[in-house]
Parts: structure tokens; C-alpha cells; sequence
């Protein structure tokens, strides 16, 4: 077998050699016996034998399999080549490791996020059931996917689809508290229908998961499911975990099985840890009444298509049905042109086969465009190693030249400088895979501290690997195959002629180089131009003014002992509450709001202004009385809200300074009055304006001010959870846990939640920080890479013109002039680079305008500053080899003539 | 030489007992009266493939004169194939004998 022997092949050789050896020793004895002297006998041995070594030859070909032994050959040859050039090897294998390892790592993201099926049976087959976007819906909104109400879905349930879809499921998620008390502990909770599990095809680990029978009305006693992780962590995997109980918001769930490893929900970038039928919401304690309240948007349902079927299909037989279902759910307290509306709303399906998710929105797009900055990185890294490849080939021209001139095939030589780049690629994408997985890690931390939690699967799958290996091949062909050609295309007798100098050197070849050059040049500006708009999109929204003081802290406190029905009495109990955090030490005020701004909580309602017949949209927060000085915010004209503003007191509000400007652009506004929409034959409260405010941002700090309404906290009272805005006096430290320790002295049962709103809102900035920490790199990278490349071209052209320069020296031109000389090219080059560069980067900055903030994709102090710092640092690049340049000594270079 | 007889002829001088290389290329000179001139180098190769095709075996020994020397011995595969490569080259000489020199009854 051909193998064996190839394994054996160098054992064979050494053999073949003794063999050839015994031969000859034995011939020489003869030849000694014939009477010749020792040294003529060896070389009459010699003779008779022939050439030793094309026998050996002869024997190793016939134990080998030759294109393999070849390339084991060069690869060894390349290996040592490397290694004789340290510097050089470094820096392709550490330029090529930072391009692939970070378009693996962006991909990966992107194959996670984006592109990577749901891990359950026929994943292709789903899809999701629900408004498109432009869709007239007005109610409250839970829940990250709240698409449809609970009087939607059982509407759309007696529709009986079966034709088209083959099973069907509503889910949701919520978080809810597994402490009993104090710090909240929470769980994400996937509140499924019962067909649930069964239509995705999902299998428990081991008991058994939700079944339709468990999703009925009052919930019995409701069954849990853990998620495998779950259970892992929370059990320890212990399969006495069943028949357990686990303890959410205060009521008891019976553990009755564990889902399949792998199963982390239909929301991709979060997992759960419990699941439990809808019906459970009756159960809780903080029961928001979401079944039975027709206004409240929580579900989100998923369809499995029959066979045949498609989405368009599916969208078709939705459409024909909307009109039925949306006029047997019409929400309470709409008005009829409200209710018209509504009714107008048609349900649609979309492919829902990779899952559904609020990342996606959120992070395609930059992941999209950090990947073309990667591919950029990478593509000028390439250009990078093609140069000083190129480079090498100039000096290895000779030794090329002797082997062609000896009789090695050009296939050979270019082979053999191609495995030098293959050997590049295939070390390079090794570390490069070592380099995505610690910037995955990096990118996760940064996500995750935006999106609370984040579940992403980033084990290398098929789809990673064919990806970093298309990745690489392309990069080796890039970069290594146009020097392997060039190299081999000089005729051995020129090159041969033209000695060591290598001024042979063919115009096409040089001409590739300053190519390769501005397109650096190009492609690093187009990196530089993204890097300063995202760092300066990061600086504009960092330093927003959002109109208040954001060094507050939001406490929610939540209790059944919190909810008196009573509304006197519950003011007293907040205000009890309030009065203690704020005498405790280290605290400066509190104040009691129903919703803080830039805490994702919001309120919007129609008003009408008196004197205007037509309503607009407004933003509420309902606000304690000190609240505007707690939060510095300052009132404008009229008064703030005071402590008199009472249950019996007129009803009065607070405006910002936009909702004056657009409900009474030309009239004096404290002193009017306002009033929200409602529907017909409710009483309207009319309220009077008694105050302006200083504009502040209320829902996310990328947006402009919206009219804002503040309304006092003891006239809007609303009985769920009480929110407490704490001021420290000075520090953060230590507030916490005073704030902990007041509550607990009240009610160690109460659960508390507590965050610093700025700190929040700067984690939400999560996409600004990601896209301008990237591109800073991207583009450092690509300035530094632009950087060597010049550098390197420029030196090569001033050794390859030296003795032109030092005629032209010793003929009496001066210094300044040669520098001039040699300046003048670069400044051609990056010039051309930069033109090319600038278009592009115009063109690329529109393509991502929507990932901007503050500035437009033009704007010209950007790309101009850009521009200027490439040309630079295509200077400096220059300089110093002209400046080499300038200096040599006309007498020496001649003389070496 | 034709295609295949030099393995025959190594594997003819064979027959009397095992041999090694050094021995074989004189047997084969000196057999056909220094009218077959071979690089005796040649002969490894030859005697590789021999190998190869298990028609003889090898083993390292010490020769007439106290040298290391390796060995080669006629399997019973390399005795068949010698039989019938002999009777095949008898057949090819008659053949062009009959060609060369036609007898005119």
C-alpha cells in the first residue's frame, strides 16, 4: 500500500543509501584486490555504479506520492524562509490575524443575531403572526414582543386557520421576582399558550413540558418548566428538582419537567429560565389584568404553515379574516374614530424561521457595517503583505532567476512562493480564531450590559468555518498570488544580467506596488472617515444635555401591603415611604413619580388645548411636588407643582416649554386649560396649566423634547408599584444599601429594584459605544497599515533610484531639491489615494447615515479632518526615506557604480 | 535492453540462491560475456520494484568479504513469473529468429 510506504519513505531512503554504500565498499575491495590503489579503486567503483544520488532519487520517487511529498517540501522550505525573516513573518501573520480574526468575530455575531435557524424542528415552517408596521394601535404595551391583545388571539383562534397553519401559540416575556423580599432576584419568565412546546416540537430533558390542558382559565395549580440551564444552575441538574416548587412574584409554581438542552426560547439573544402558562397572569399578586383587559398588548403569536403554504399564502388568508377579529376586540375606552381605526388594522404573517428579536432591529445594521469595515481592515492588509511580498520577490529575483535559468518550472517556483502566502494564511487564521474568540467575548460584555442580559450562541458552527476559510483563501490569493506571478515573469537572462541590483525591475511590476498603494491609501481613509464620525456620533451623545439631572437613582418598590384600595390611604404609605429615604443620611431628596424620564417608562395620551379644536399627542409624568427642584429642572413661568395640589384641590399640570410652543403657539398658556382625550360619554377633566417648564428629554436621549405634561402625583394616583426618584447628597456609595436598609426597617418583604438612571441610559448607548469603539480600531489599524505601506514603497523607490539621485547631486542639485523630487511622488500617490478615498467614504458614510447622531454623513470638518490626518501620516511616511534620500553621499553611491 | 529483461536477468541470477546487488550486476556482466553493459546502479531501481511487486525478497547480511551487504532471495511469485517470463522471452526469440532468418522449404 502507497501510504505505508510514504510513511516509511524516509526509512526506505536511509536503506537505499547503506545499500548503495555497500556497493561501493565491495566493488572498491575488489578493485583493491586487482591491484589499484585505495583512491583509484573508489573512484573506479564510482564510476561503474553511475550517479548514486538519481538512483536514490530514482528509489525515493517510487515510495512517494509526489504532489504531497512537493508541498510538504515547500512548505518546510517556506517555514524556514519565515523564520530566517522574523520581522517580516510577524507582521504578515499579526496584520493577517487582526483582519480575519475580526470579520470571524463580526460574522459570528451577525450568524448569531441574524442568519442562524431556531433550534427546533422544521425552524422553516414558522412564522409570526402580526401587525405591520404603520398599524393604528393605541393601549398599553408589555412585554418585549407586544404584538397582539389576549381578545386579539382568541379572536384569531375561532378563526380556525387550519387550512394554513398546522398549529399555532401565543408566548410571552416578562420578568418576574423569585426573592421573597428586599433586592429583586429576577427570572425571565416565558409565558406560553399550552400548544406551545408541541408546535415548536420541543422535547422535555426529563419530566414533562406545558400541555394545552395546563393554559386554561384560573390556572389550578400552575406547572413550571425550567429551561435547561436553568435547572443546571438553580438544581444543580437534580432530577428532584421535579415535584419542587419554584416561587415567582410571591405565588408557588409546581416544577413539572425540564426542557431539551438547547432550547432557549423564540427570542433570539435571550434565554429563558422558567416557563409558565399565560393563565398564570390571574394568579399574580402584580397581576396587570392583561387576559382580561382587551387594551393590553403582551403576545406575540407563531403559526406553523401546512404544508404547501407560505407566508404570502398565510398573509392573504390573514388579511380576508382582520376585519372579523379586530371588530370582535375593539378596546374599551376608544373613541369611534379610535374604534375605526383599530378596526382598519389588518394581521400579516412573516417568516419567522431564525426566531424573533429586538436585537435584530437593533444590531443588524451595525453588524453589517462593521463587517464591511473588517472586510476593509482585512482588504488593506492584504495589500499590505502584497507589497512586501512583492518586495521579497525584488530580492529573491536572483535566486528565482538561477533555479528558472537551472531548469525549475515556472508552476514550481510560483507554487512555491504561493505556499510562503498559504503558510501566512493558515497561521494567521489560526491566531485570527483566537483573536475572534476574545473579541466575541469583548462585543457579548458590551451588549449584554446594554440589553440587561443577552443569550448568544457563538460555538463555531459550519456556516463560522466555511466563512473564515473563504475569508482567508481569498486573502492569500490577494495577497500572494500577483507577487508569485510577477516574481517568475522576468526572463532568468535579464534578471541574471542585471546582477544584484534588481534594476531590472519591470515598470508593470513597480507600477503594481504604487498601485496597491493608493488603494490603501484609499480604503484607510474611508476607515478614518467612518472612525471620526462614529467617535464623534459616541461624543454627541454622551454630552446631550438631557435637561435634568441624571445622577439620580429610580427605586421601585413593590408589595401587596403598597396597594391600599383606599387613595388617602395610599398616599399616606408612599409619603411615609418617601419621607424616611430622604431623612436617611447621605440622601439629599426623594421624590415620589409614577414615571421617570429616560427610564423606558412612558405615557401618551391625545390632548386638546382650550381654543384649539384639533388634538395632538403628549407625553405624561405623573410627579411628586419637589420634583422639579430634586431633578434641577427649572420652571420657566407660572409655578411648579406644590404640596397643596391635592385630591380635593383643581386639577392643574406643569408643561415643558415644546408643549406650550405647539398646543399654544401664540397665546399665553398658564392659565389655560387642557384636557385628554376620552371616549364618548366619559366626563372630561379639564386641567388647568399652571406652569412652564424647562424642556428635558423624557423618552430616549437620542430623540428631540416632546410636549411634556406633568401632572401631580396626588392627583393621578395609580396603585401598583410606588417609584421613588433618590437624590444622594454628593456620592453614589453606599446610597444603595441605605435606601435597602429604610425599606427593610418598613417591610423586609417589600422587593426592591433599584438603578441609577444615568448609568442607564449610558448602557444604552451600547450601539454608539460599539460602532465607535470598532471603527477607532478599524481605523487605527488601517492608518497604521497605510502608514507601513507608503513607508515601504517610498524607501524601496528611493534604493532603487539612488544612483540616479546621487547624479543628480554630484551635477549640483541641492538637497531641498531631491527632497522635493522624491516628496512629490508620495504626495501623488496619497493625493490620488485620498480623491479615491474621499468618494468613498461619502459614499459609505450615506449608506450608515442612520447609525449617526448630531451630524450628517458630509460633514466636512469630519472628513476633512480625515483627510488631513492621512496626509499626515503619509508625510511622515514619506519624509523619512526622502530624507534618507537627500542625505546620501554622491561620491559613494558612484563609486559602488 | 528491452523493456522487462533486466528483470528477468535479476531474477534469473536468482535461481542459484539468494544475492546481493554487487553480486547480481557481475553475475549479469559476466554471464553474458561483458556483452551486457549495465550502470550497475541501474540495478537498484529494478530490484526496488521487484520488491515492490513481492517477486523477491530482502534482508540485510554480511558478504563474502566481511561487508554489510543487502540480500535479495526469488519469492515462489518471483520463481512463477521467472518461469513464465522465460518461456515468453523463448517464444519472442524463436519469433524473431523466424523473421531474421526465414528457412525456404
Amino acid at each position: 500500500m502507497a501510504w505505508t510506504k510514504f510513511f516509511r519513505r524516509s526509512e526506505r531512503d536511509d536503506d537505499t543509501a547503506r545499500e548503495i554504500a555497500s556497493y561501493i565498499a565491495i566493488e572498491t575491495d575488489d578493485n583493491i584486490a586487482r591491484g589499484m590503489s585505495p583512491q583509484a579503486a573508489h573512484d573506479a567503483a564510482v564510476r561503474k555504479f553511475g550517479n548514486p544520488t538519481k538512483v536514490r532519487e530514482e528509489i525515493y520517487w517510487m515510495n512517494t506520492v509526489r504532489p504531497v511529498d512537493t508541498i510538504w517540501q515547500d512548505l518546510k522550505y517556506a517555514a524556514r524562509l519565515l523564520k530566517r525573516d522574523k520581522g517580516f513573518a510577524a507582521a504578515a501573520i499579526l496584520s493577517l490575524a487582526l483582519g480575519i480574526g475580526a470579520n470571524t468575530a463580526i460574522f459570528q455575531l451577525l450568524d448569531a443575531v441574524r442568519l442562524r435557524t431556531l433550534p427546533v424542528t422544521d425552524p422553516q415552517e414558522l412564522a409570526v403572526i402580526h401587525f405591520p408596521r404603520g398599524s393604528k394601535l393605541s393601549g398599553r404595551f408589555s412585554s418585549r414582543m407586544p404584538f397582539m391583545t389576549s381578545a386579539q388571539v382568541d379572536e384569531l383562534r375561532k378563526q380556525r386557520l387550519d387550512d394554513v397553519f398546522s398549529g399555532m401559540f401565543a408566548w410571552s416575556s416578562l420578568q418576574l421576582n423569585t426573592a421573597t423580599g428586599g433586592e429583586v432576584r429576577n427570572a425571565d419568565t416565558l409565558w406560553v399558550s399550552g400548544e406551545t412546546f408541541d408546535v415548536l416540537g420541543v422535547r422535555p430533558a426529563i419530566g414533562r413540558l406545558i400541555a394545552p390542558g395546563d393554559d386554561r382559565p384560573g390556572c389550578g395549580s400552575p406547572p413550571a418548566v425550567l429551561s435547561y440551564a436553568y435547572w443546571q444552575r438553580a438544581f444543580g441538574g437534580s432530577p428532584s428538582a421535579l415535584g419542587q416548587t419554584v416561587r415567582l412574584d410571591g405565588t408557588q409554581f409546581d416544577i413539572v419537567g425540564v426542557a431539551a438542552p438547547g432550547f432557549f426560547g423564540v427570542d433570539v439573544g435571550r434565554q429563558f429560565d422558567v416557563a409558565i402558562p399565560l393563565c398564570a397572569d390571574a394568579l399574580l399578586p402584580s397581576s396587570r389584568g392583561r387576559i382580561e383587559s382587551r387594551g393590553n398588548f403582551w403576545l406575540a403569536v407563531v403559526g406553523r404553515l401546512q404544508p404547501g403554504q407560505t407566508v404570502a399564502s398565510a398573509t392573504d388568508r390573514l388579511i380576508a379574516v382582520s376585519p372579523a377579529i379586530m371588530a370582535a376586540s375593539v378596546p374599551d375606552g376608544y373613541t369611534s374614530e379610535g374604534q375605526q381605526h383599530y378596526k382598519d388594522n389588518k394581521l400579516n404573517a412573516r417568516a419567522a424561521s431564525s426566531g424573533l428579536s429586538d436585537l435584530r432591529e437593533q444590531f443588524a445594521q451595525p453588524l453589517f457595517v462593521l463587517l464591511a469595515g473588517t472586510g476593509l481592515v482585512l482588504l488593506i492588509a492584504c495589500a499590505n503583505l502584497a507589497n512586501l511580498l512583492l518586495a521579497r520577490a525584488t530580492a529573491r529575483q536572483r535566486e528565482i532567476a538561477i533555479r528558472l535559468a537551472i531548469g525549475a518550472s515556472r508552476r514550481r517556483i510560483v507554487g512555491q512562493l504561493l505556499i510562503e502566502s498559504v503558510l501566512l494564511a493558515l497561521v494567521g487564521t489560526v491566531l485570527g480564531m483566537v483573536v475572534a474568540r476574545a473579541l466575541t467575548g469583548v462585543l457579548m460584555a458590551q451588549l449584554a450590559a446594554g440589553m440587561g442580559s443577552l443569550f448568544l450562541d457563538l460555538s463555531w458552527n459550519m456556516t463560522v468555518f466555511a466563512f473564515t476559510a473563504a475569508v482567508a483563501g481569498a486573502a492569500c490569493l490577494l495577497f500572494g498570488l500577483a507577487p508569485a506571478m510577477q516574481a517568475t515573469a522576468v526572463a532568468p537572462v535579464a534578471a541574471l544580467r542585471a546582477g544584484g541590483r534588481g534594476i531590472s525591475e519591470a515598470r508593470g511590476r513597480f507600477g503594481l506596488r504604487k498601485a496597491l498603494v493608493v488603494a490603501q491609501v484609499a480604503l484607510s481613509l474611508v476607515l478614518l472617515i467612518g472612525a471620526l464620525l462614529f467617535g464623534q456620533t459616541l461624543y454627541n451623545v454622551l454630552t446631550i444635555d438631557a435637561g435634568f439631572d441624571q445622577q439620580v437613582i429610580q427605586v421601585e418598590l413593590s408589595h401587596p401591603s403598597l396597594q391600599p384600595e383606599d387613595p388617602v390611604q395610599l398616599q399616606i404609605v408612599r409619603e411615609d415611604l418617601r419621607q424616611r429615604i430622604a431623612a436617611a443620611p447621605g440622601i439629599a431628596d426623594a421624590v415620589l413619580v409614577n414615571n421617570a424620564p429616560l427610564t423606558g417608562n412612558w405615557r401618551n395620551e391625545y390632548v386638546f388645548a382650550e381654543g384649539k379644536p384639533e388634538k395632538a399627542l403628549a407625553n405624561f409624568s405623573t410627579v411628586g411636588p419637589n420634583y422639579f427642584e430634586a431633578l434641577g429642572v427649572p420652571i420657566v413661568k407660572g409655578r411648579s407643582i406644590s404640596a397643596a395640589d391635592t385630591l380635593n384641590a383643581a386639577p392643574v399640570a406643569v408643561v415643558n416649554e415644546t408643549f406650550a410652543k405647539k398646543f399654544f403657539p401664540d397665546r399665553e398658556v398658564v392659565g389655560n386649560r387642557i384636557w385628554i382625550e376620552v371616549a364618548e360619554g366619559t366626563p372630561v377633566t379639564k386641567i388647568e396649566v399652571v406652569g412652564i417648564s424647562r424642556d428635558a428629554k423624557y423618552g430616549d436621549i437620542r430623540e428631540d423634547f416632546d410636549p411634556v405634561v406633568h401632572l401631580p402625583m396626588a392627583q393621578n394616583s395609580d396603585g401598583r408599584l410606588v417609584r421613588i426618584l433618590v437624590k444622594p447628597r454628593g456620592r453614589m456609595d453606599g446610597v444603595m444599601a441605605t435606601i435597602t436598609r429604610e425599606v427593610g426597617r418598613v417591610n423586609p418583604a417589600i422587593s426592591i429594584e433599584m438603578r441609577v438612571i444615568g448609568q442607564s441610559v449610558r448602557d444604552g448607548l451600547v450601539r454608539e459605544r460599539l460602532m465607535a469603539a470598532l471603527s477607532a480600531a478599524f481605523g487605527a489599524l488601517a492608518g497604521l497599515l497605510a502608514a507601513i505601506g507608503i513607508y515601504g514603497v517610498m524607501s524601496y523607490t528611493v534604493t532603487r533610484r539612488a544612483n540616479e539621485i546621487g547624479i543628480r547631486l554630484a551635477m549640483g542639485a541641492s538637497r531641498r531639491g531631491v527632497l522635493r523630487l522624491v516628496i512629490v511622488e508620495a504626495v501623488w500617490l496619497v493625493g490620488i489615494g485620498l480623491v479615491i478615498g474621499a468618494a468613498l467614504g461619502l459614499g459609505a458614510a450615506k449608506a450608515a447615515r442612520s447609525l449617526l447622531f448630531g451630524l450628517q454623513p458630509t460633514d466636512p470638518v469630519t472628513i476633512g479632518a480625515a483627510i488631513a490626518l492621512l496626509a499626515t501620516i503619509g508625510f511622515i511616511a514619506s519624509y523619512l526615506p526622502a530624507r534618507r534620500a537627500s542625505r546620501v553621499d554622491p561620491m559613494n553611491v558612484l563609486r559602488q557604480e | 535492453m528491452l523493456q522487462g529483461a533486466l528483470d528477468m536477468l535479476i531474477l534469473r541470477s536468482l535461481v542459484i540462491g539468494p544475492a546481493h546487488g554487487h553480486t547480481i550486476a557481475h553475475a549479469i556482466e559476466h554471464g553474458s560475456d561483458r556483452v551486457l553493459q549495465v550502470e550497475h546502479g541501474s540495478l537498484y531501481p529494478a530490484l526496488h520494484r521487484l520488491e515492490d511487486r513481492a517477486l523477491v525478497a530482502s534482508f540485510w547480511g554480511t558478504s563474502e568479504n566481511n561487508r554489510k551487504a543487502k540480500y535479495y532471495r526469488l519469492t515462489p511469485a518471483g520463481r512463477k513469473m521467472l518461469a513464465a517470463e522465460t518461456s515468453r522471452w523463448e517464444q519472442l526469440v524463436r519469433a524473431i529468429g523466424r523473421v531474421m532468418k526465414p528457412t525456404t522449404d
